[in-house]
């Protein structure tokens, strides 16, 4: 196997947040029934993806597992303290953790059957947690976020305009939103307008 | 206008992209070709039908597979999605 290349692990403590200057902590909007909704940045985060070569899903997958110590759900999704994934396209996974090593680990442990992209310096993850949560994100996104179709653990890839993003739900009314970095306060913006209506703290 | 994609499930229209004529694929020339009257009507002539058509759409803002969709240019009714698959 050729030698995996790795690019520079996110160094946590000089890693700069892209909302810095703008990530402005109280409660915001319409507070008559109080906050609804919690917004938050997860950062600084380890996030890949892993591509399998067609045929090695399961062992792409097996993988993830043996990394992250998760256990993924029959459709590929898994979320848990230490580390989540979940399956965007048919093989296709995207792995966070607040290890710094993962992308190394994931490249080692998925060896030929995939391949693993580092891109901890390119997306930021947002969450979004309360009861009010379904309601602010489909003010963003083209999305049915009730439960029957948005089980716990799952992941989506889907677009805010033409913003690319993933989603995935995390917690009975929490989900985290995976966006580019280089969008990531345009979308702040929007997602704190958004909860506007309902009240919001940002923790 | 929505969209079952076979691994996504419904989504809207606005997370795809046409990407053209399903059917129109095999009558590519030879690409060494320069016939302008094979090319003309590869690029130009469409059947153009007011009901069932095959078109090549791809999910780009959601999984980024290519499908291949039976859509009614009358009603938008659409009947079938499968996913294409890379040749062998």
């Amino acid at each position: 196997m050729a030698e995996p290349f790795i690019s520079t692990p996110v160094v946590t403590d000089a890693a700069e947040s892209p909302l810095a200057g703008h990530y402005e902590k109280g409660e915001f909007g319409n507070l008559d029934r109080g906050v609804q909704v919690t917004l938050t940045e997860r950062f600084p985060l380890a996030i890949c993806d892993v591509c399998a070569w067609p045929g090695a899903e399961t062992k792409t997958a097996n993988a993830i597992k043996k990394v992250t110590g998760v256990a993924l759900t029959k459709a590929g999704d898994a979320v848990d303290e230490s580390a989540q994934a979940f399956q965007h396209a048919p093989g296709r996974w995207t792995v966070i953790a607040a290890n710094p090593a993962l992308p190394e680990a994931l490249a080692k442990a998925a060896g030929d059957n995939a391949t693993v992209v580092d891109l901890s310096h390119g997306r930021t993850v947002l969450r979004i947690d309360g009861g009010q949560s379904r309601r602010v994100l489909s003010k963003l996104f083209p999305i049915d976020f009730k439960s029957d179709y948005f089980p716990l653990e799952k992941g989506i890839a889907t677009k805010h305009h033409e913003i690319f993003a993933q989603i995935q739900r995390v917690g009975d009314d929490a989900f985290d939103i995976i966006i580019f970095r280089s969008y990531a306060r345009s979308f702040w913006h929007a997602l704190r307008r958004a909860s506007d209506e309902v009240g919001y703290v940002v923790d | 206008m929505i969209i079952v994609c076979p691994f996504c499930g419904p989504r809207d229209l606005s997370e795809f992209a046409y990407c053209g004529d399903a059917d129109n694929l095999a009558a590519r020339p030879d690409p060494a070709a320069t016939d302008p009257a094979a090319w003309n009507a590869y690029v130009y002539d469409r059947t153009n039908p007011a009901g069932e058509h095959a078109e090549i759409w791809q999910h780009a803002g959601g999984c980024r597979k290519f499908l291949r969709v039976v859509r009614n240019t009358v009603t938008h009714e659409i009947s079938g999605v499968t996913m294409l698959e890379p040749k062998a």
